[in-house]
């Protein structure tokens, strides 16, 4: 329970916050005192959803955000993905503040919980829309978008209706569309959350393998702390607004910033109604680790 | 040196972004650009061009007019913006404007308004037969040109009379009897051109003061009242063949005609030549026109001979000029009345609406 | 729905604490659960392998399932390429596809109306001015007739709305969410009441109505239940088809959930599919109330001399007695009448505004069951529609049609129709019926292409949901802006185009006198219409979909060509057709600009039921059963071109 030794960001600190900020700054996505507030008028504040938050992910690394629904953590992503303005704060890729760089030029890929695939494309069109977008010809276009087809174990699944797919095939499909136009920063909003549990556990591993054999930069939001844990180098947990500690899995489990992190991650005593065996199983979780 | 390309690029861009912009206008233009297109009819000779208003039941036959357009060198365009209700209402409106240079189917109980609204330039070929001229009267000489004119009356199924041993009626007055009750439909004055005919009939007929009473009594005989002609003859008039129930219906002089058995010897039914209020249709030069030359020589086209002989045949009118020979079984079928009822125009113009009130709160209520 | 959020919070309360009550989302409670369940079943499997994964980025394992070849995938990313957006770029696009339909809509419908209003309102003092004079607005505001037929206008128009909408929801699950045998006819049949000419109908109704008709007995002669069934004959395809469009593509699964926990299957239908058929329905609703709050013709025709409602006093006002003074006085009041059941349409609908789950047409239709079985019958919604089709739809248009085949000597035979080939007796018409249907179809073509290319932007701009609180409510007065011309009289409209268009713009062009002026009038009337066939369908697209295209590099032009114009197509189609027919159909206001030579199919029909005579009726009455299976034709190949790619649906 050492606070020197995880490195806790609070957003209250901002840009000095040690460790958070990496000294070569200059690379990989660095978010400054976000602000993202919802329903806000000339006269209202509005609700604020992300609290001047500071986080930093180095090229080729993969970050989750870890906390409970309604936390923030997916209008932090969508923020720095483009889709929310911020009210405050910068969001910087390798250095260039993205502010006012639109959506589509941010070069950062987006997937989500449910996939949203284009209903109208086929497996195919789905996977190359992004090279579409970006006038990769036609043959290489094809080449990729069968190469990444096989990468996610869906060889010869192009021509097939999305319609047809199952869940967990869906999602696969999801994610090759997102890898395929390489995108400096790939943004996962709860990509698992709506499959099965063991779909879920395979799929963890096999996205976390997918990320790191492209190299590609992630931050990866979710609700779960098995997937975090599987799939991110570094989690930061959130928790109404603002990021509370950003560690690797281990040093997190072992030294928790504060009580409310390590409550989240399971060590408080005291749970939920009825819930007196997931405090068991949590507590066994924590001792192995 | 990246600072230079992202500028570049932004360019670049811009430009790709409003590609779909400028694709957006061009079509969201087109029908403008189409409209522009043949918003002129025959710009080529503009000069010669003569625009015709007319209501939607003018016709003329081709040879007739080419052999007009021949003559005088002018091509002539036809504009029909309605009815010939809502004609001189249109024209009314759009007296600052003029929709064209001649205007045909302006009828003698609504021309007044047009002629006091200042509508027309006043013109009138020369040479007009004395009894065409007097379809003309008092304001509207010199200014309008009687073209055709027609009776409305009201129409017998005769065979229902046959059936059911009954005289047929012969006089306004007959209508009122209860021999003939719920045997009567006519149409709304305030919404049908004939409806506002026959109530004008029965002003004629009673008196300014006169005609209310006989409406209520004609109410209470069971009279039925069609918004339209085309109700009232082809729903209710027995006559019709299409099922109707009443065997006496407001429709024109002319109609008998259409009802002509196969062989051409008898027509089913009969108009009550008592009961006509004659119309008379008038052509016009519109104010404001910018051929006034081109004008007058079509309204000398319509009063002319040539045109006169092919009224009967196109419109199913009688032409206005006396001396024109009428179509063979016109006098068998299709007489116009001895004496029909009149008002003068000047007198419809100023109580036409006041009367349509007055009916309407006798009849409706 | 209170409840089950104060549950949640407390299960919540128990892990995070207070602090966590603050944000209560929905689609919380799946997820908190999912938690809970999945880790209680992972305990000690997953703990170890926190360990394990590499972090360093060292090699990847040898399994590696998916064979992510660096080469292949490459080091992440070339430098993104940024750049500062062209705001400037988006807001012209935005703004042009918003102002080109409201130059348009100014052009041919506000300005106008404004102008015929106006001149009522300021008339002239003969001295060449203009003096406001208000006087008109106590004379008729305080003349009790006035309300009578306000009363009236309101009392038929909730009525047939009403009716249309309970009558058309069986039809609209019958026609489009089951299957069976002859679908795709009845669909087109259900149509042709729509677009045949109200003057025609009028006279087919009273034929059924009147003292020696087939329904006689019923004494709806000249009665407000007769004009109610006529409004419902004329718009019961608004309600099928817009609703239909979008049921067929309503995810079944929601509602065989509902009845999976235990719902019947009448309360599975009011509790989950009713709602999200809501805005569908709203969108329905609002324009059959304006076309019932507008009718003219079959008012006319059928309530005779007793009934009567704004439209057709205007219409009386305007082209009757010149009374412009107490028709602005009728048209403002229409106006007032027509925007509050837009409010009131708006507001229902935005209520139920949400991303709904569209699937494929084919799973969710189902073959029509009508024996009794576990899993519900369709017995009765099949019933409703049966009647409906078969004796409010069919048997009109049946005598209609066997009377086409009557010739005029009284025989049966194809006389009336091989006349269509001639211009009536006595010279009736100044074209003949094959030319004006001609006329009809290329003036249709290109009021389609208008209507459809403005509809769709109008709908493109509506279906946004901007952030702004301003820009929202100026995307709400569009949509409502643009489904005005179907609450405006069209003697208005018509009488306006006579005073304004002489020179519009200040352009030495008369538009009144123009050909063209004929099809725009017909797309002012039809763009409503498509706006509302294609705007719930882009409501509906998600909006995640078009993020998930922007995160792919798709500017926001490539959005609109790759998300929303294919996912759109479909009811596009739709809407083409809907145009289509109603163009077809239009008589109000080409009766006032039509030229005699260019005349139109309901032009030449009406006039030649204008004329007496045996072969003059049997000729409108062809010519009207040419105009039926024309537009019915047109709404069966709108249907197909959606057609069913593979991949291509959803």
């Amino acid at each position: 329970m050492d606070p020197t030794v995880g490195t806790a960001v609070d957003g209250h600190r901002g840009d000095g916050a040690p460790g958070a900020v990496r000294p070569d700054g200059a690379s990989g996505l660095q978010v400054r005192d976000a602000v993202v507030r919802y329903g806000a008028g000339r006269r209202r504040p509005g609700f604020v959803a992300v609290d001047r938050v500071s986080l930093d992910v180095a090229p080729g690394e993969i970050v989750a955000l870890l906390g409970p629904s309604g936390c923030g953590k997916s209008s932090l992503l969508r923020a720095v993905a483009g889709l929310e303005p911020l009210a405050a704060g910068r969001v910087l890729f390798d250095g260039e503040d993205v502010a006012g760089v639109p959506v589509h030029r941010r070069g950062f890929g987006l997937l989500f919980q449910d996939g949203q695939l284009f209903p109208h494309r086929d497996v195919a069109g789905n996977v190359g829309y992004g090279l579409e977008a970006a006038r990769v010809p036609r043959p290489e276009r094809e080449a990729r978008v069968a190469a990444l087809l096989e990468d996610v174990g869906l060889a010869g699944y192009g021509g097939r209706a999305v319609a047809t797919l199952s869940g967990g095939e869906r999602q696969r499909v999801a994610l090759a569309r997102a890898l395929a136009p390489r995108p400096g920063l790939l943004l996962l909003d709860e990509p698992l959350s709506a499959l099965d549990r063991r779909l879920r556990e395979r799929l963890a591993v096999d996205v976390r393998e997918a990320l790191r054999a492209s190299g590609t930069t992630a931050v990866f939001v979710t609700h779960d702390h098995d997937e975090a844990f599987t799939v991110a180098d570094r989690v930061a947990v959130m928790d109404a607004g603002r990021i509370l500690q950003v560690d690797a899995p281990d040093v997190l489990l072992r030294s928790p910033a504060s009580p409310r992190v390590a409550e989240f991650l399971g060590r408080a005593p005291e749970h939920p109604p009825g819930g007196s065996r997931d405090g068991a199983s949590r507590a066994s979780l924590a001792v192995e680790s | 040196m990246r600072n230079n390309k992202s500028l570049g690029t932004a360019r670049r861009d811009v430009r790709r972004n409003t590609r779909p912009a400028a694709a957006v206008v061009a079509v969201g233009l087109l029908p403008l650009l189409a409209a522009c297109g043949s918003g002129e009819p025959g710009d080529a000779a503009e000069e010669d061009v003569v625009t015709l208003v007319t209501h939607d039941s003018f016709a003329v036959s081709d040879e007739v007019l080419a052999a007009f357009e021949k003559t005088s060198g002018l091509t002539v365009e036809q504009v029909a913006p309605g009815d010939a209700g809502t004609l001189v209402n249109q024209l009314v409106l759009t007296k600052d404007s003029p929709l064209g240079d001649v205007v045909y189917g302006v009828d003698n109980s609504f021309a007044s308004r047009a002629v006091d609204a200042g509508v027309f330039e006043p013109y009138q070929p020369e040479g007009l037969a004395p009894e065409v001229a007097a379809y003309a009267p008092d304001d509207l000489a010199g200014t309008l040109t009687p073209i055709d004119v027609g009776d409305v009356c009201l129409n017998l199924d005769d065979g229902w009379f046959e059936e059911h041993d009954v005289p047929p009626p012969t006089t306004l007055d007959d209508l009122t009897d209860p021999a003939y009750a719920d045997l009567t439909v006519v149409t709304n004055p305030a919404t049908s051109s004939p409806g506002l005919a026959f109530l004008l009939a029965t002003v004629g007929a009673y008196g300014e003061d006169g005609f209310e009473a006989y409406w209520a009594d004609l109410r209470d005989n069971g009279l039925k009242v069609a918004e339209s002609w085309e109700d009232a003859y082809y729903v209710d008039f027995s006559g019709a063949g299409e099922g109707g129930q009443r065997p006496i219906a407001l429709s024109y002089a002319t109609s008998p005609a259409f009802t002509v058995s196969e062989d051409g010897a008898t027509s089913s039914t009969s108009a009550m030549l008592g009961t006509c209020f004659r119309q008379v249709e008038y052509a016009g030069v519109l104010a404001g026109t910018d051929h006034p030359d081109g004008a007058r020589q079509l309204v000398d086209f319509l009063a002319s001979e040539p045109f006169q002989a092919d009224v009967p045949g196109q419109m199913y009118m009688y032409p206005a000029d006396p001396d024109v020979e009428l179509p063979a079984d016109w006098q068998q079928f299709a007489p116009l009345a001895d004496e029909p009822y009149e008002v003068p125009p000047a007198q419809v113009a100023e109580h036409r609406d006041d009367w349509i009130e007055r009916w309407t709160a006798t009849v409706v209520g | 729905m209170d409840g089950h959020r104060r549950r949640l919070r407390r299960r919540r309360s128990g892990g995070w604490g207070p602090r966590d009550e603050a944000p209560a989302r929905s689609g919380a409670a799946d997820s908190a659960d999912n938690k809970f369940r999945l880790r209680r079943r992972r305990s000690g499997g997953w703990g170890s392998r926190d360990e394990a994964p590499a972090r360093s980025g060292a090699a990847d394992s040898a399994d590696n399932k998916f064979r992510l070849r660096r080469g292949a995938a490459g080091p992440a990313a070339t430098k993104p390429r940024l750049s500062v957006r062209p705001r400037w770029a988006t807001w012209l696009g935005w703004g042009l596809a918003a102002g080109l339909p409201l130059v348009f809509l100014g052009l041919f419908f506000a300005w106008p109306v404004t102008a015929i209003v106006a001149q009522g309102v300021l008339p002239d003092d003969g001295a060449g001015g203009r003096t406001l004079d208000l006087s008109g607005f106590a004379e008729v505001l305080g003349d009790p007739r006035t309300w009578r037929i306000v009363g009236q206008t309101l009392g038929q128009a909730t009525a047939g709305t009403l009716l249309a909408v309970v009558l058309g929801l069986p039809g609209a699950y019958v026609l489009y969410r089951c299957r069976f045998r002859g679908r795709t006819l009845v669909r087109g049949l259900v149509t042709v009441p729509f677009v045949l000419p109200s003057v025609v109908v009028g006279v087919a109704f009273r034929t059924l109505f009147a003292p020696g008709g087939p329904l006689g007995w019923a004494g709806l002669e000249e009665s407000f239940a007769g004009i109610v069934l006529a409004l419902v004959f004329f718009n019961y395809a608004v309600v099928v088809r817009t609703v239909g469009g979008l049921w067929e593509r309503l995810d079944p699964r929601a509602e065989q959930a509902a009845r999976a926990l235990g719902a019947t299957p009448w309360r599975a239908f009011r509790t989950v599919t009713l709602p999200a058929l809501g805005p569908a329905i709203a969108s329905a609703a609002a324009v059959v109330f304006l076309f019932c709050s507008t009718a003219f013709g079959v008012v006319l025709v059928l309530g005779g001399i007793r009934y009567g409602t704004i439209e057709t006093e205007i219409w009386v006002r305007t082209t009757q007695f010149l009374d412009l003074r107490a028709a602005a006085v009728l048209s403002v009041l229409q106006l007032v009448v027509v925007v509050a059941a837009l409010l009131l349409g708006a507001r229902a609908r935005t209520r139920r505004e949400r991303a709904l789950h569209l699937t494929s047409e084919r799973a969710a239709a189902h073959r029509l069951r009508l024996r009794s079985r576990p899993d519900g019958s369709d017995l009765a919604p099949a019933v409703v529609t049966a009647f409906v089709v078969l004796g409010l739809l069919a048997l009109p248009m049946a005598g209609l049609v066997a009377r086409s085949f009557r010739a005029p000597d009284g025989s049966w035979g194809l006389d009336n129709y091989v006349a269509l080939g001639t211009t009536g007796g006595r010279n009736a018409l100044s074209v003949t019926v094959w030319e004006a249907t001609g006329n009809s179809l290329r003036t249709a073509a290109l009021a389609a292409l208008i209507a459809v290319v403005v509809g769709a932007l109008v709908a493109l701009v509506v279906s946004r949901r901007p952030r702004s609180t301003g820009a929202r409510r100026a995307v709400g007065t569009l949509d409502a802006l643009f489904m005005l011309p179907l609450g405006v009289s069209a003697v208005t409209v018509g009488f306006g185009f006579l005073i304004t268009l002489d020179r519009p713009l200040g352009l030495d062009l008369d538009l009144r006198t123009a050909g063209v002026l004929v099809p725009i009038a017909q797309a002012v009337v039809a763009i409503p219409l498509v706006v509302r066939t294609v705007l719930p369908v882009l409501r509906a697209i998600d909006p995640r979909l078009r993020e998930v295209a922007a995160t792919l590099g798709s500017a926001p032009g490539r959005v609109l060509r790759t998300v929303d114009a294919p996912m759109g197509a479909r009811s596009l189609g739709l809407a083409v057709g809907f145009a289509f027919a109603v163009s077809l159909g239009e008589f109000g206001a080409t009766s006032f600009l039509a030229r005699p030579d260019t005349a139109t199919l309901p032009v030449v029909i009406y006039r030649l039921i204008g004329r007496p005579g045996a072969e003059n009726y049997g000729m409108a009455l062809a010519a009207s059963v040419v105009l039926a299976v024309l537009t019915a034709t047109v709404m069966m190949v709108a249907e197909r071109l959606r057609g069913d790619r593979p991949g291509g649906e959803f």
